[in-house]
């Protein structure tokens, strides 16, 4: 479905060029959740603001459905059906968690939207009307811009990192949710950029990024095996030998 | 009385009444009135000066009165004192507010005094919306000026919204807030074109645990300026709390003074200020929603203001 051919991405730093993506190559088949990790500055985050339009590629193709979508802005790839959870969401002053699921998929009416909010572990009662300017934590943000996206149904989801900030209870609905989506989903496929070794080892396919490339590529049972110990190991500096999930 | 089409499309912008409501009610037209009714619980009677005097009995509950005033005469200079008397523990909403109608090249004015006494234990809400069209370069032009003694442990609040079309307008509030009063002001202002806006502020907390609130939110398009001063003092032990937050666009400027005066070692004062352009990540949120980048900035906008 989406097809990135001889893709880079450079930024011009004091007048040298810098590459922050190196001739990337990849294949997104519908039907499939795929998990996309590495380090962090990998390049990971960067690859979903060019598949989204946010960030202009420098080199190479992207195909949607076998349309190069290279020339189109942010609003025409999401009508094309590419969607974007954001790893940090920015805040709206005035405008209301309801406001923004209608704008997200204004075919929704108000029982699917109080549906789709508890689904994310957030009560109807309490989020329908919230602001979504500075009142909300970090963790509720991200629940509701995992939601927005979930609405949309799109052929493409790519979720930044949906596990950061939120509790357990709810990362594992979440990534249930997800799964129940777009595993063998004909029609759509996920892209979840993840540090979590709960979710990488349910996604179909594993692309692990360093320094802009990508570094390993392959199914779930090739891959995991390769990068486990590293991922858990990362887990664990980070929280100090505690487990976590 | 006659009112015609554009008279009621202006009243129904700043009033959001299509029709007359049943209820207390002035309508004001190009310096006369036009239409009056009184309700059993509110008076209202015209005053030395020519404007209007609301006497809202004590304990009235869940009523409104409509006081908007039009004007539809290029060259009119309208100004007008009002007074209004809320009784002691009368929970009521008066709807003022003013649009203009110009087609000419004239200046069309109009400024308005209002004078408010929320008695004790009462409950006002106070909405005040100002509104400008027409098809010539005349200008439009407001000068209201609002003054409100709030007595002892009543609540009010006064609400004042320009959206469009007003080219020229200085509003003054000035505020008396005695024991264990509330008020709060919010402003919601778009300028636009070459409009230019002022806002001055003056709120006394003069009674202990006494408590006032000024919220500001604005946009500034286009070569607008707005100026926007709030001053709290806090002459008792009490709460004040300023918030002003702008976006700015295109060439627009906006100066914003939040200024607390305490004369009063108990009285505890806050501000926040704020003036920024939509930050870019909201516009790309938004369109990775499906909205064009126009779009964006009108939800944006609209919410903010809302």
């Amino acid at each position: 479905m989406l097809h990135l051919e001889n893709l880079s991405f450079s930024v011009q730093n004091n007048g040298q060029s810098k590459q922050i993506l190196k001739n990337i190559n990849l294949q997104i088949e519908r039907g499939k959740l795929y998990g996309v990790t590495g380090p962090n500055g990998s390049g990971k985050t960067t690859l979903a603001k060019v598949i989204m339009g946010i960030l202009p590629h420098t080199e190479g193709h992207i195909y949607l459905d076998g349309e190069e979508i290279s020339g189109k802005n942010i609003t025409q790839r999401a009508n094309l059906g590419i969607a974007y959870a954001f790893q940090q969401p920015p805040r709206f002053k005035g405008l209301t968690v309801q406001d923004l699921v209608k704008i997200a998929q204004p075919k929704l009416k108000n029982l699917s939207i109080r549906k789709k909010m508890r689904d994310v572990g957030l009560c109807p009662e309490d989020y329908m009307d919230r602001d979504m300017g500075s009142g909300l934590s970090g963790g509720e943000m991200k629940r509701i811009e995992i939601m927005q996206v979930l609405a949309r149904s799109a052929k493409l989801a790519i979720f930044d990192e949906p596990e950061a900030g939120v509790d357990l209870w709810t990362i594992q609905r979440l990534v249930d949710i997800i799964v129940g989506i777009y595993k063998n989903n004909p029609e759509a496929a996920a892209l979840i950029i993840t540090h979590n070794r709960n979710i990488l080892p349910i996604c179909d396919e594993l692309i692990v990024f360093e320094e802009g490339k990508i570094r390993l590529q392959g199914s779930q049972a090739e891959i995991w095996p390769l990068i486990r110990d590293d991922i858990v190991c990362q887990v664990q500096d980070t929280c100090r030998g505690e487990e976590i999930i | 009385m006659k009112l015609n089409k554009l008279d009621k499309n202006l009243l129904n912008t700043i009033s959001d009444i299509d029709h007359i409501p049943a209820g207390a009610i002035n309508i004001r037209k190009d310096g006369k009135p036009v239409l009056r009714q009184s309700s059993p619980n509110i008076l209202i009677t015209t005053g030395e000066t020519g404007g209007l005097i609301v006497e809202i009995k004590p304990g009235t509950k869940n009523e409104t009165v409509h006081v908007p005033v039009i004007i539809t005469k290029t060259g009119l200079n309208d100004v007008v004192y009002n007074q209004f008397i809320v009784g002691e523990n009368a929970d009521v909403t008066i709807v003022a507010g003013c649009g203009i109608h110009n087609d000419s090249h004239g200046k069309s004015r109009h400024e308005g005094l209002h004078e408010i006494i929320v008695k004790e234990g009462a409950h006002l809400r106070y909405v005040e919306k100002h509104y400008g069209e027409g098809s010539g370069t005349g200008q439009k032009v407001l000068y209201p000026t609002t003054k409100i003694i709030v007595e002892k442990n009543a609540y009010a609040e006064i609400e004042s919204v320009q959206i469009k079309g007003v080219d020229d307008t200085v509003r003054i509030t000035e505020a008396y807030i005695h024991e264990k009063a509330i008020l709060k002001v919010i402003e919601r202002l778009l300028t636009h074109g070459n409009q230019y806006a002022e806002s001055d502020i003056k709120i006394f907390i003069e009674g202990k645990g006494g408590s006032g609130q000024i919220l500001s939110r604005s946009v500034a398009k286009g070569n607008s300026s707005q100026i926007f001063r709030a001053a709290l003092v806090g002459q008792n032990e009490c709460l004040g709390h300023v918030e002003c937050d702008s976006i700015i666009m295109d060439k627009a400027t906006i100066k914003a003074v939040p200024e607390l005066i305490a004369e009063d070692s108990e009285a505890v004062l806050t501000h926040e200020a704020a003036i920024g352009k939509i930050a870019g990540e909201q516009l790309i949120k938004l369109m990775s929603l499906g909205l064009t980048e126009d779009e964006a900035v009108d939800t944006i906008l609209e919410s903010f203001l809302k």
